[in-house]
């Protein structure tokens, strides 16, 4: 068995030292697995605004996200990885859980654009929800209105690394839960 | 046949139904005039069916909210796409129970239209076929382009609030202000006995 030490020499981040690093059984299957993972991270189509079409064009040749292994799917059951794409309402929010509920462990998100992280240009609107987080763990905004293709896949890369971090033992991956302080929007009295 | 202005149009009206249609508006781009509730379904039929008007397409129906004058507006765009012409009439109806018939029977672009006001007015179309909400969820409360709309505070446990991340900024200058009034008369006030010394 590996010792605690060793497991976190194991997985310090270091590209280009990690396999003289490995020292453990469980770190090699880790580190295969996590490859594995990373290297075929399939996303669930979820547009639901104008950055559904920027999601798109990052699929498409130009930017190509297939060459890191990302492949659109069009269900939840075959994603491991949920681009929230554009301004997301109250209505849409319950199947947005939904979605997210049927997706397989381990599972990612990207909160993309201003109105996916905090509901943007219409946060005072009465039917957008105030960010993806308020319903479903986020692991990675990327801000933009619409972001372009070039900061999505910055944002895929980093869904990359987290996942080259991840360890078997540890079954659950650490998510943040959604957190509210119910302090609000307005600015506090001066 | 050619296109009738909205004079012509608010008179051939005006002449058949007499009092249920109002003066015509003072001129602007649309002039309108206003049809009494209760005869709205006779005269959208002759609107439609009358050869020199011939409304062939429901354009638009919306609505506006006037708290102050207690009425809620429904407004309709009547076209006709074989004279090329084109009428706005309105609906006053009370803002405490807005009621009115429903177009549907007439031109079935009616439906969604008076779904959505109903959506966000709360107006209740009488003979309508489903009048159900069209953009809201079904167990939405309230109708929010009334004046006097007030959020639930979020929806099935969905807060509705986020933290202002520029608030402890906010907040850090306020510190720093603060302070600041309070020291300057102390400031200034043993600063002069010295220059007068």
């Amino acid at each position: 068995m590996a010792t605690s030490t060793d497991e976190r020499k194991g997985y310090q981040h270091d590209p280009g030292a990690s396999t003289a690093l490995v020292t453990t059984s469980t770190g090699v299957l880790d580190q295969l697995i996590n490859w594995s993972r990373r290297s075929s991270l399939f996303y669930l189509l979820f547009g639901l605004a104008c950055c559904g079409i920027e999601l798109m064009q990052t699929g498409g040749p130009r930017a190509d996200l297939d060459r890191f292994g990302a492949v659109p799917r069009a269900t939840p059951r075959q994603s491991d990885l949920m681009v929230v794409a554009g301004t997301l309402t109250y209505k849409m929010a319950i199947r947005c859980k939904l979605l997210y509920e049927q997706m397989a462990d381990p599972k990612y998100v990207i909160s993309m654009g201003s109105c996916a992280n905090c509901g943007g240009l219409f946060q005072l609107s009465y039917s957008v929800v105030k960010g993806v987080d308020k319903i479903i763990p986020v692991d990675v905004y990327v801000p933009g209105c619409p972001p372009r293709p070039e900061a999505l896949t910055e944002g895929f890369l980093r869904v990359q690394e987290l996942v080259k971090r991840e360890k078997l033992k540890q079954k659950q991956r650490p998510s943040r839960a959604p957190t509210d302080t119910g302090a609000g929007y307005a600015v506090p009295e001066a | 046949m050619p296109a009738l202005t909205a004079e012509q149009i608010h008179q051939r009206v005006a002449a058949k139904f007499g009092e249920a249609i109002s003066a015509l508006s003072p001129p602007r781009k649309d002039p309108y005039f206003t049809i009494a509730g209760p005869r709205l379904v006779e005269v959208a039929r002759f609107l439609r069916e009358d050869p020199e008007l011939r409304f062939d397409f429901l354009q638009d129906v919306t609505a506006t909210d006037h708290p102050k004058e207690g009425v809620i507006k429904v407004v309709y765009h009547f076209y006709s796409y074989q004279h090329r012409h084109l009428a706005v009439a309105k609906v006053h109806l009370d803002r405490a129970k807005p009621e009115v018939d429903s177009l549907d029977g007439v031109w079935k672009a009616a439906n969604w239209m008076e779904r959505e006001i109903y959506d966000l007015f709360g107006v209740i179309f009488r003979g309508h076929p489903d009048m159900r909400r069209v953009l809201l969820p079904d167990d939405w409360v309230g109708h929010p382009l009334r004046k006097d709309y007030v959020e639930a505070g979020g929806y099935r446990g969905i807060s509705n609030v986020r933290d202002n991340p520029l608030d402890q900024y906010l907040s850090l200058d306020r510190a720093v202000k603060a302070p600041a009034p309070a020291p300057v008369p102390s400031a200034v006030k043993p600063a002069e006995p010295p220059k007068g010394a």
